[in-house]
């Protein structure tokens, strides 16, 4: 392979330096945002930050043992905006009252242990596929829990948590990484099927109408959430994440210009039929109408505030602790970016949305090195889905797209998004150690299944 | 494969760039567009929460921004001492209902943000401070200002105002009723909007402005110095002229008259001079000079005392200006002569005509502002006495001064005579319905040759007697107050 390092290096050290700066930038946004507190660097934020030093590079131990080839730019990269959620979150807390921070801090606990547990069981990313079809059991058991009456719960008009023992938990979350699975296990698998067969119309190479039905699939999925969980963002990103795959599976346009279609008639009936949707686009379209802005439900005062917050900060910001992000509604979860666009500025703001893109391109970057079909799938499925979970969040804040309730990975308050996205790190990182691993060393040469010959293929 | 890998790269990367293009444009292209947005309550809220400038009279703190007690989302709460006694001057900053008095006209200043603090913003910009607002230091005396509120009995409506007319420096200004400016700057919303809902109905209580700057009353009597002005200016009459003084002068085109002022000595004679009319404040003599005058020249008289007109730019509080009436009949306009109908004037009105009698005929400019300090605590600004316009001459002065004297020595203000001082004075009644019920006034100052001190007191809805009682012995008591000193 061209991408192929000449002398593949672990680089360890690299991400233990780096890890130390970005454990600064956490810290150290935690200790300034406490900084005309008194005690300033309570008892909270020592526990805080030595939680976080220390399972952050176990972490970096695990790897050393288990995945020592991993990239060593991923880890360290999602310890900052982890922490800089933390910060943020803290500082909230100090305007409101609430106490978000110390549950957000317990759930980057159990995310980062369970990241460890992945990587140290699982150790080959190739081990997921022999899951490929329980992993569709999973992901339908997923999706369907929160429509399971006495167990899921409604917040906001949306039906996308379960309640246990009192705490709520998103399986949506989940289910992003179970159906990925199974698209990279279903689509390496049978692949070559799908691409031999199917008319030519046009430029256009038509896939067989039996071969679409992963594609139909999909769509009924992303469809059924939109409907049943009344979630435009989840249902977006999850038709995105299979758009990717599916392309990325057979190379093949006309997929893609089909799938485009298929979510925009399905896109188009939603709005005219379910009155959540139609609400989400009036407030996205007529933000400034003060009937609109008013709104109880589905208004856009939310999105106005977050816009006069983000305003208020300009291009250097207001400086951490300084400016009202308080003033915006759901400041720590739905709306963080624009309490860090308030605080951080243009160019604070600009660095985070600069590590999203280096995460996702070290993804990509994974995805290209790995040699077998399903770690190719599965790490380009779950890194364009990091990116389109950015652009829905981000992209509804500035008031690009319709605002929908996606969480922002890594910095918004909430214990499922944390979790799953930590898993989905822990993923990339086996599938960048297995990229980047000199060949003769890689393992489990039964594990491959008949289509990685398909790899090398151009 | 890799290749549809690159691609899909591709996509992520055009996903990013439409963040970034969606970020630079909220937060550097639509920023103005967005902080200048009515919905955006930012800015007050930051201002509300800052630490703002310290107003001061006679060195004590009279409004303050004290550190907020814990739980609290501001960092400062701004706190109004003395409050009942303020409430006309420094108003109030709400965070629902917005800012009033010096606390809205001075605002720049408070906030540090004037012209004249640019260096200093500049240099908390650096260090990374909050910009610290100037101090206001109030021309007004704490003593006189309380005895003044002291002076209207709990449960009276009624204004005070005390200044000096040569520079035009505001000693007191106090009315009632008054409430806690504390009430609206709280920062519990809730508790806000109660005490809102409360005083707002409270009759004489204005959340808006001073009632002493702000509400028109009926100047009745007070008004014939503008007459008596009018009528010397204009040549026709002067000091030895003879009026016609009968006890009733039947109103053109009607069938009512007006009568002269029952209680004064007026029906002891049918004809009077300017002295006479004065001391025991007859109507019909005055209806008289406006109907021979005319509407016009009453009006314009009128006008250079300051009816109509502005305050001037030293009057940092909201000011409404006194009305006289246009377009009037001759009953009318006899009316209007002897400050009814629809003559209306604010406490501070009567006060600053009063003041530019004492002061030669030259109105000074009503002020409030002893000094501005900058953070440092060095004045940069110490407003100067200003002219603020030519009300009449000095001769019309000096002679209505001494007319004025009489009506205090000898007349009907005799409440008002201090021990070896002379004072000089005008009483006033308007008449409000016909329920027996009046605005009762008082305005004058002392000593009459080398004037210190003017004193204009309306007490509202009072009948005669009580009126009497509270408005020329509480002037003695103020003239005292401030000449003693």
């Amino acid at each position: 392979m061209s991408q192929q390092l000449p002398v593949a290096k672990p680089r360890r050290n690299v991400e233990a330096l780096l890890l130390v700066l970005a454990l600064a930038v956490g810290i150290g946004a935690n200790a300034m945002v406490s900084l005309d507190k008194s005690p300033w660097m309570d008892s909270d934020f020592w526990t805080q930050a030595i939680l976080l030093t220390v399972l952050v590079f176990s972490i970096h131990v695990v790897l050393r043992i288990r995945a020592k080839y991993a990239d060593p730019v991923i880890l360290p990269i999602v310890t900052a905006l982890n922490g800089l959620g933390l910060a943020m979150i803290h500082r909230l807390d100090i305007a409101t009252g609430e106490g978000a921070g110390g549950k957000q801090l317990t759930w980057t606990a159990l995310a980062i242990v369970a990241t460890a547990a992945v990587l140290w069981f699982l150790r080959d990313h190739r081990v997921l596929r022999r899951f490929t079809y329980i992993s569709l059991v999973v992901s339908a058991v997923l999706l369907i829990l929160p429509l399971v009456p006495g167990l899921g719960a409604n917040i906001n008009g949306a039906n996308l948590w379960i309640v246990v023992g009192g705490m709520t938990f998103q399986p949506g979350e989940i289910a992003k990484i179970t159906l990925a699975i199974f698209f990279a296990g279903y689509l390496s698998s049978n692949r070559d099927l799908i691409l031999l067969a199917g008319k030519k119309v046009g430029p256009l190479q038509l896939p067989r109408f039996k071969d679409m039905g992963p594609l139909f699939a999909a769509w009924l999925v992303s469809i059924g959430i939109l409907v049943f969980q009344r979630d435009m963002g989840s249902s977006f990103m999850f038709f995105g994440l299979f758009m990717a795959m599916i392309y990325v599976a057979t190379s093949r346009v006309s997929w893609v210009v089909l799938g485009l279609v298929l979510i925009a008639v399905g896109g188009f009936a939603a709005a005219k039929i379910f009155s959540h949707v139609a609400l989400r686009v009036d407030g996205w379209l007529n933000a400034f109408t003060p009937e609109v802005y008013g709104r109880a439900s589905g208004g856009s005062g939310q999105i106005v505030q977050g816009l006069f917050g983000m305003a208020n900060g300009g291009l250097l910001g207001t400086g951490l602790g300084q400016g009202r992000p308080d003033l915006v509604p759901y400041a720590n979860s739905d709306m963080i970016i624009a309490s860090l666009g308030e605080e951080l500025g243009l160019i604070g703001l600009f660095a985070i949305v600069l590590l999203y893109l280096l995460l996702v391109t070290r993804g990509i970057r994974a995805a290209l090195g790995t040699r077998d079909a399903f770690g190719k799938l599965l790490g380009c499925g779950l890194s364009f889905a990091l990116a389109l979970q950015c652009f829905v969040v981000i992209g509804g804040i500035t008031r690009l797209i319709p605002l929908t309730g996606l969480t922002t990975p890594f910095l918004a308050a909430g214990g499922s998004s944390l979790l799953a996205n930590w898993i989905v790190v822990a993923l990339l990182l086996l599938i960048s150690d297995a990229a980047r691993r000199p060949y003769s060393t890689g393992p489990l040469e039964a594990d491959l299944g008949p289509a990685t010959e398909a790899v090398k293929l151009p | 494969m890799n290749q549809a890998i690159r691609s899909t790269w591709i996509v992520a990367i055009a996903l990013f760039a439409l963040i970034f293009g969606g970020i630079t444009y909220v937060q550097f292209f639509a920023v103005d567009e967005l902080k200048n947005n009515p919905w955006n309550n930012r800015a007050l809220l930051q201002n509300f929460c800052n630490e703002r400038g310290t107003i001061l009279v006679g060195g004590q703190p009279i409004a303050q921004s004290v550190p907020s007690t814990n739980g609290d989302t501001c960092k400062y709460q701004r706190q109004y001492n003395n409050p009942l006694l303020y409430s006309g001057i420094t108003g109030f900053f709400s965070r629902s209902f917005g800012q009033t008095g010096l606390e809205k006209q001075m605002e720049n200043d408070l906030t540090g943000n004037t012209d004249q603090l640019f260096y200093d913003r500049v240099v908390s910009m650096f260090l990374g401070n909050q910009p610290k607002g100037a101090s206001v230091e109030l021309t007004i005396d704490p003593k006189i200002q309380a005895l003044a509120y002291s002076l209207i009995p709990d449960g009276q409506r009624g204004s005070i105002v005390v200044m000096n007319p040569k520079t035009g420096n505001i000693i007191a200004m106090v009315s009632k009723p008054s409430y806690d400016t504390n009430l609206m700057a709280s920062h519990n919303p809730s508790a806000v909007a109660k005490a809102w809902s409360q005083l707002k109905d409270v009759p004489g209580i204005s959340l808006y402005n001073s009632a002493a700057t702000g509400d028109l009353y009926s100047p009745g009597s007070v008004f014939k110095l503008v007459d008596t002005a009018a009528a010397l200016s204009s040549g026709k009459y002067n000091k030895d002229s003879v009026l016609p003084n009968p006890a009733a002068l039947p109103l053109p085109g009607t069938n009512v008259s007006l009568p002269n002022y029952l209680y004064g000595g007026c029906s002891a004679q049918t004809e009077a001079d300017f002295a006479f009319a004065l001391e025991q404040s007859c109507n019909t003599p005055f209806a008289h000079i406006a109907l021979d005058l005319g509407q016009n020249a009453i009006a314009e008289q009128a006008r250079k005392f300051g009816f109509g007109q502005d305050a001037g730019d030293q009057l940092k509080l909201d000011y409404t200006p006194s009305v006289f009436p246009s377009d009037l009949n001759q009953a009318q306009l006899a009316q209007s002569a002897v400050g009814q109908f629809d003559v209306k004037a604010t406490p501070l009105q009567i006060a600053l005509m009063t003041a530019a009698i004492a002061n030669n005929g030259v109105q000074m400019k009503p002020n409030l502002i002893k000094a501005l300090r900058g953070p440092d605590l060095r004045p940069y600004d110490e407003p100067k006495p200003e002219v603020l316009r030519t009300s009449t001459t000095p001769e019309i002065s000096k002679q209505i001064t001494s007319w004025m004297t009489d009506v205090v020595d000898k007349g009907i203000a005799s409440g008002a005579q201090v021990p070896g001082v002379e004072v000089a004075g005008k009483t006033g009644t308007a008449e409000l319905g016909a329920g027996g019920q009046n605005n009762s006034w008082f305005t004058g100052f002392a000593p009459a040759n080398d004037p210190q001190v003017v004193v204009s007191i309306v007490m509202q809805d009072v009948d005669i007697r009580t009126g009497a009682q509270l408005t020329s012995p509480n002037a003695k008591k103020l003239i005292e107050a401030v000449l003693n000193k």
